[in-house]
């Protein structure tokens, strides 16, 4: 009775079906994101540092395969765990790139976006109470997820001074009797920081010792720029603890396709799967053709796009420690994450100020975990043209401080 | 020097400075490295892409196939060069198939163009035969696509 009372005003605000809505969902906080955006959207002439996307339309020879198979006719569910050639077409890959094997027919499962994946990870192998370390900062869909699926996120720092790399040392601080599971994400959004093959078998070590599962989200690991991305369940006894995210959103420009792969042992896979056929049934059709294509004759096109994000990147970083942001260099994904600290004001300051006065969107980099103040991601996945531009009008307006 | 050579081919008036930031080469060394390419003949020549339809000028152009009979062991060269000093003609390609050169011709009008190949190209003694295809309209040159581009329809802000 008490409690009836307590919804019913706690609701009152909202209209009648607010009390609905289950306490899960209404725990978790609001996106800083989707307040940013609100901002832009009320605004003309912006130029956005902000996409979380490529600027780049899908490869035309992709968006063909796409329509071809629209014109075919194939517009069907497929089997839960995806089409068998792309599964396969995955698994070779693999095999070529980090010389890890895994079953097509039952270690691969398509599913619609890393996004889907994720979410079908953390829900396949959290049981109540469990916890989940999440370094950040981090993309920001884990840590929700976690908690949607029952989990407790545990975030964890890492710093400026390291690169924004996940340490051992780190790791091993947080861990207790309920750690579950880790959550690495490299290259990085929103930092751009790549872990090399020698961090990652420090972190294989305590992964080991503490008898952890690893959720790896490599969805960026086509764009490094300085040496090719470590797999982490290409580390010495990795495979088996690892659930491998990746997908074809940021490599091949599909983010719209909505298209991503998970891999790892039968197990931990056919769980997943179990949660998917339900919830999804199969990625779409139409998405899979294209990623097949994609897989067999898209490196070309990637190549030159991820030689486009190199110039670019040389570009902003070089251009935004001139103006006197100090910028480590992002050596993966396409963001740059400068430190706004010498300015004296907070990052939602800063971008809220330069978003006013000077119409350029940067997201404040505190949307990404605590530990992303006073920084700010600025995508470089945007026209050279626009990035000068941009910097023309950061400089305009640190001239005014 | 591809590198260099990828970013002037999209953008001719980027500056050495620019370029020296996106390769990560000294200024110095981008600058000489043009100089040489320049020298060597790599880089023909810096050319503007123009859709002279839009600025209004009545160009008219068109693709000619002419059938060669080779008479000496000058092979095609010595046919292709004569017919390249022409400044009416924009391109000559020795091409496989049906025919021997592909000619890329301009002029002020159709008259004009028909005439050139009728008094200038035809009765060249090695040349057997032409076809002459008018051009009606561009879509695309030098990798430019002259129709409405394609713009992303991103969200301004996304995670
Ligand atoms: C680290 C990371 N993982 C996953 C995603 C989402 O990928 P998908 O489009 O495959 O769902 C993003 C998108 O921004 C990302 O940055």
């Amino acid at each position: 009775m008490k409690k009836n009372v307590q919804n019913a005003l706690l609701y009152r605000r909202e209209g009648m079906a607010g009390k609905f809505v289950a306490e899960k969902v209404r725990n978790i906080p609001p996106s800083g994101i989707r307040k940013f955006f609100d901002l832009v959207l009320e605004m003309d002439g912006v130029i956005s540092l902000g996409v979380g996307e490529p600027d780049f339309i899908t490869p035309w020879h992709i968006r063909e395969a796409c329509i071809y198979s629209l014109e075919k006719g194939f517009t069907s569910y497929t089997s839960n765990l995806g089409l068998l050639e792309l599964r396969e077409l995955i698994s070779k890959c693999f095999r070529k790139d980090y010389c890890v094997e895994y079953n097509p027919k039952n270690e691969v499962l398509i599913t619609t976006g890393v996004s889907e994946a994720a979410d079908l990870a953390f829900r396949a192998i959290i049981n109540p109470g469990d916890e989940v370390i999440v370094p950040e900062p981090s993309y920001v869909s884990y840590k929700p997820s976690v908690s949607l699926a029952g989990g407790e996120p545990v975030p964890l720092a890492t710093t400026l001074e390291n690169e924004f790399r996940v340490t051992a040392d780190d790791i091993e601080k947080s861990i207790t009797d309920k750690t579950k599971a880790l959550v690495l994400s490299y290259p990085n959004n929103p930092t751009g920081a790549v872990m090399g093959k020698n961090n990652l078998e420090e972190i294989a070590d305590v992964v080991n010792e503490y008898d952890l599962a690893v959720i790896s989200d490599e969805v960026y690991c086509k764009l490094t720029y300085n040496g090719n991305h470590t797999c982490f369940s290409s580390i010495s006894g990795m495979r088996e603890r690892t659930i491998v995210l990746n997908g074809f959103s940021k490599s091949h420009a599909m983010t719209g396709l909505r298209i991503g792969y998970a891999a790892g042992s039968e197990e931990i896979i056919g769980a997943m799967t179990k949660v998917h056929q339900y919830a999804m049934l199969c990625a779409p059709i139409t998405a899979q053709m294209g990623a097949i294509e994609a897989m067999k004759n898209g490196d070309g096109e990637m190549k030159k796009m991820v030689r486009e994000y190199d110039r670019r990147r040389r570009l902003i970083v070089d251009g935004l420690n001139r103006l006197g942001l100090d910028c480590f260099e992002p050596k993966g994904a396409f963001y740059a994450f400068p430190s706004v600290k010498s300015t004296g004001m907070t990052s939602e300051e800063f971008a809220g100020r330069l978003l006013k006065e000077q119409k350029v969107a940067a997201v404040p980099g505190d949307v990404f975990g605590d530990c992303g103040a006073g920084h700010l991601r600025c995508s470089y996945a945007t026209s050279r043209e626009e990035l000068v531009e941009a910097l023309g009008r950061i400089e305009a307006f640190l001239d005014t401080l | 020097m591809k590198e260099i050579l990828e970013i002037l081919e999209n953008n001719p008036k980027i500056k050495p400075e620019e370029i020296s930031t996106m390769t990560g080469m000294t200024q110095a060394a981008v600058a000489s490295k043009i100089k040489e390419m320049e020298k060597k003949g790599i880089i023909r020549k810096y050319k503007t892409v123009i859709d002279w339809e839009k600025a209004g000028e009545e160009y008219v152009y068109a693709i000619i196939e002419v059938k060669v009979a080779l008479r000496d062991r000058k092979g095609y060269d010595s046919i292709a060069e004569r017919v390249a000093k022409f400044p009416e003609v924009r391109s000559v390609r020795l091409i496989s198939g049906d025919h021997d050169l592909s000619l890329t011709v301009r002029g002020t009008s159709m008259k004009e163009v028909a005439f050139f190949v009728a008094e200038k190209i035809a009765p060249l003694e090695q040349v057997q035969g032409t076809v002459t295809h008018f051009v009606l309209r561009t879509y695309k040159e030098d990798g430019e696509i002259l129709f409405e581009k394609e713009r992303s329809e991103r969200l301004a802000v996304s995670p």
